[in-house]
């Protein structure tokens, strides 16, 4: 058996009986001792725990073969190290969080437990989910399964390359700014924000609250439908999860997307961009074409504002996010002789060095004389966009543009310019200022090196089964989501 | 998107990293007050662009979903055990956290 086998297919061999759990996660925990020393996807693999749920979801299937109301059950599902498993290690990528045990399970972790799925381990990210590489992490880079020499991008970058390197059957990312979609495009995987306030963030550590989403990367839209039915849902824990009725996300899949309006923002097809990003996505369009879709140019003027507007204020929410870690509670501590002088020491020593900038403008642009400059400002640059965003969901479905302007890039080469850095989230962040779901989806390859290209549609707040049936018809009429990594 | 993938090449920002950093209880080495203040200072000149727009009458958005008040009952609910508040704590005794003497 490969570990590059479908959620659903999976699902399917268990029920029958030509499989067991034990047998799918064990041959999963060989593939991650073989290479993941090398790519270093995982930063914590929980072995006897997943052995054990497995022989627990075994003994479950034996019982009752038929476990509809348990979609994951007996799959190895990894998570990001930014959500909490209760008594296992969260260490968010951070030396301050290095030796810090989950004294609780987030609610996308029980959904999971109740959804029978076994928790493999945990993923490597961008410390505090902060980072378009996984460069920045206190565990060490993660490689691209594509390319060693290449980044997975980030933040969620372990998660994306666990899916591709057959090490887990589907994740759990974040996303604030493109986290889950950016490193799913770059790992050739597909990747999904959910609409803010789908899933509940109660245990997701806080980077910026009004950005942050959690959301399924698998190797296929249906398998993202099956794992966002699992994870969506309003939950008390958090008051910022909408109210709505439960919907079956893999309902609308395979029906037809003829008369479909798919729009173009003008605004993301312009210079800049790599020829081989462009051609992957023109072909995309023309699929769309032959799919029975019609396309129509649209506008979304504030398109040019939408990284400074996003730099402001996901840096001032981080920075009072991690207000919290002043040594005292929990985490690292470095003593002072007062405690003024123990948060400092604490916090100098224990926050990587993008974190510290992005503490630091986040308080700069927060800070008194500054706060209407920017902050304020940054808001109400954030209406603009949102209005931008409406109009276009006037017009059309769904939105269609690349995920990245590029293909991933070189480890090294952006992680000394953190503006080159910022820069590279210009197609994902506008989603998340807006709250609409979004879904990176294989579209391509570029040349020498070989490296996937992600297409990236978007969708109006809560309309998820309008987006996932999109991205699934144009997934069932090519084949770039079949392609792995040697 | 031509002229935000420009990089910037010189900070005309009068960033003062000790002040911000001392805001923040971040204690910084010589080193870093130097490489951060110039990589901030580039990136404060590029949001600087915000200022082009004209956001007269436009009301701020804090958050994308417009839910106001969500309130619960009130009442007690189980949460962390004393152990379990206690267990990542860097110091601790008799069941609470220890901290540095803050009273003279």
């Amino acid at each position: 058996m490969d570990t590059h086998e479908s959620i659903s297919s999976l699902q399917a061999r268990l029920q029958q009986g030509e499989t067991t759990s034990r047998d799918i996660v064990s041959t999963y925990l060989n593939r991650i001792e073989a290479s993941n020393s090398e790519l270093n996807a995982l930063i914590h693999v929980d072995t006897d725990g997943a052995l054990a749920q497995a022989d627990a979801a075994d003994k479950a299937l034996a019982a009752n073969p038929k476990t509809s109301d348990k979609p994951l059950i007996g799959l190895p599902v990894a998570i990001k190290a930014n959500i909490a498993e209760k008594g296992q290690p969260l260490t968010c990528a951070s030396k301050m969080l290095e030796n810090f045990v989950a004294p609780y399970d987030a609610t996308v972790v029980s959904k999971l437990k109740e959804a029978g799925a076994v928790i493999i381990g945990r993923a490597n990210l961008d410390e505090f989910a902060m980072g378009s590489s996984t460069e920045n992490s206190s565990s060490g880079v993660t490689r691209n399964p594509w390319s060693k020499e290449h980044i997975p991008g980030g933040s969620s970058g372990g998660s994306a390359a666990a899916v591709s390197a057959g090490y887990c059957a589907g994740s759990l990312g974040s996303d604030t700014g493109g986290s889950i979609r950016q490193p799913a495009s770059f790992c050739g995987c597909v990747g999904m924000k959910p609409s803010y306030g789908r899933v509940s963030r109660f245990g997701l550590t806080a980077f910026a609250s009004s950005l942050d989403q959690i959301g399924p990367l698998t190797l296929g839209v249906r398998d993202a439908a099956t794992m966002l039915n699992v994870i969506a849902g309003h939950d008390e824990l958090d008051s910022t999860s909408v109210p709505q009725n439960a919907e079956d996300f893999t309902q609308t899949l395979g029906e037809d997307i003829k008369g479909f309006k798919v729009g173009l923002p003008k605004e993301y097809f312009v210079d800049g961009m790599d020829p081989q990003v462009k051609s992957a996505v023109d072909a995309a369009v023309v699929q769309y074409t032959k799919l029975g879709a019609e396309i129509e140019e649209v506008s979304l003027p504030h398109t040019d504002y939408a990284i400074a507007t996003y730099y402001i204020i996901c840096t001032a929410e981080a920075s009072a996010n991690l207000a919290r870690f002043d040594g005292i509670r929990y985490g690292a501590r470095v003593d002072g002789k007062d405690p003024v002088e123990l948060y400092s020491k604490t916090r100098g020593a224990g926050f990587g060095s993008e974190v510290k900038r992005r503490i630091m403008l986040g308080t700069y642009v927060l800070s008194s004389g500054y706060y209407d400059a920017y902050y304020l400002r940054a808001q109400k640059v954030r209406t603009l966009i949102r209005q931008d965003f409406q109009k276009a969901f006037e017009k059309v479905d769904i939105l269609l543009t690349p995920t990245v302007p590029t293909p991933a890039f070189k480890i090294g080469e952006k992680s000394m310019d953190p503006l080159q850095m910022y820069l590279t989230d210009i197609f994902t962040i506008s989603s998340n200022l807006v709250g609409n779901c979004g879904i990176s989806l294989p579209c391509g390859f570029s040349e020498n090196p070989e490296l996937p290209i992600g297409l990236q549609l978007m969708g109006k707040s809560f309309e998820e089964s309008k987006l996932l049936k999109s991205a699934y018809a144009f997934e069932q009429s090519t084949d770039w989501h079949q392609a792995s990594p040697r | 998107m031509k002229d935000v993938l420009q990089p910037l090449l010189m900070s005309k920002t009068d960033f003062d990293i000790h002040y911000v950093a001392k805001l923040a209880c971040l204690e910084l080495t010589e080193e870093e007050e130097g490489t951060f203040g110039g990589q901030i200072g580039k990136v404060i000149d590029y949001i600087e662009q915000l200022q082009q727009l004209d956001v007269t009458n436009v009301e701020p958005t804090a958050h994308p979903v417009p839910l106001t008040n969500v309130t619960r009952p009130d009442e007690v609910r189980k949460s962390l055990t004393n152990d379990e508040a206690l267990m990542n704590a860097p110091a601790k005794g008799n069941g609470l956290f220890m901290v540095p003497k803050i009273v003279e």
